[in-house]
């Protein structure tokens, strides 16, 4: 059990390890958002399964944080990357997809 | 067996912690302070573990409160200013 538990929590590193490289390494506000919401979740959600393997007793309240990590995560990452769009936060290249351009221009 | 799980998890801190020194915008280090707080409660998560007591496990459910409470702040901020 202790075993399975500890390539869980590798495994999260691991991830962890990745988001903060595509942190460093993307070019643009946006593509950091990407990197800096969807890896870290997972990686939380497998560190509290491999905490779940090692201590089962302690079930109940590591599944409370994972659906709380679940349900925060993504959201604050939606509110930051909507803020800064409505901001004004330069976009990396020319050649991208702004969907929401025609719509401040209604707005305007 | 935890130090190197713990030792692993400072050094994501650390390259996260490059982002957020660095970044040209505001947005940037928002998105990096984030990121150095999912870290810091899956560290809390790493103590309980290599301690053996459930208490800071409470205390990642509030730092994780507080974590989402200050980024959507910061949001309104970039978005609207005070």
């Amino acid at each position: 059990m202790v075993f399975i538990g500890f390539f869980f929590i590798f495994m999260g590193i691991f991830s962890f390890l990745i988001s903060a490289v595509g942190l460093i390494r993307m070019p643009d506000v946006y593509t950091r958002i990407h990197a800096g919401a969807k890896s870290p979740t997972m990686a939380t959600i497998l560190i509290i399964t491999g905490a779940i393997f090692i201590e089962p007793s302690w079930m109940p309240k590591l599944i409370l944080l994972a659906m709380f990590i679940l349900a925060t995560n993504p959201l604050s990452s939606s509110v930051i990357a909507r803020a800064s769009r409505k901001a004004g936060v330069p976009f990396s290249t020319d050649n991208m997809l702004d969907e929401l351009k025609d719509f401040k221009e209604k707005e305007e | 067996m935890y130090e190197i799980v713990s030792i692993l998890l400072l050094l994501a801190m650390l390259l996260s912690m490059i982002r957020f020194l660095k970044g040209p915008t505001l947005s940037d280090r928002v998105v990096a302070f984030d990121v150095i707080g999912i870290m810091a409660l899956s560290l809390l998560v790493i103590l309980a573990l290599y301690f053996k007591r459930s208490v800071y496990l409470d205390i990642a459910l509030v730092l994780g409160a507080i974590g989402f409470l200050g980024t959507t702040v910061f949001g309104r901020y970039i978005e609207k200013g005070i």
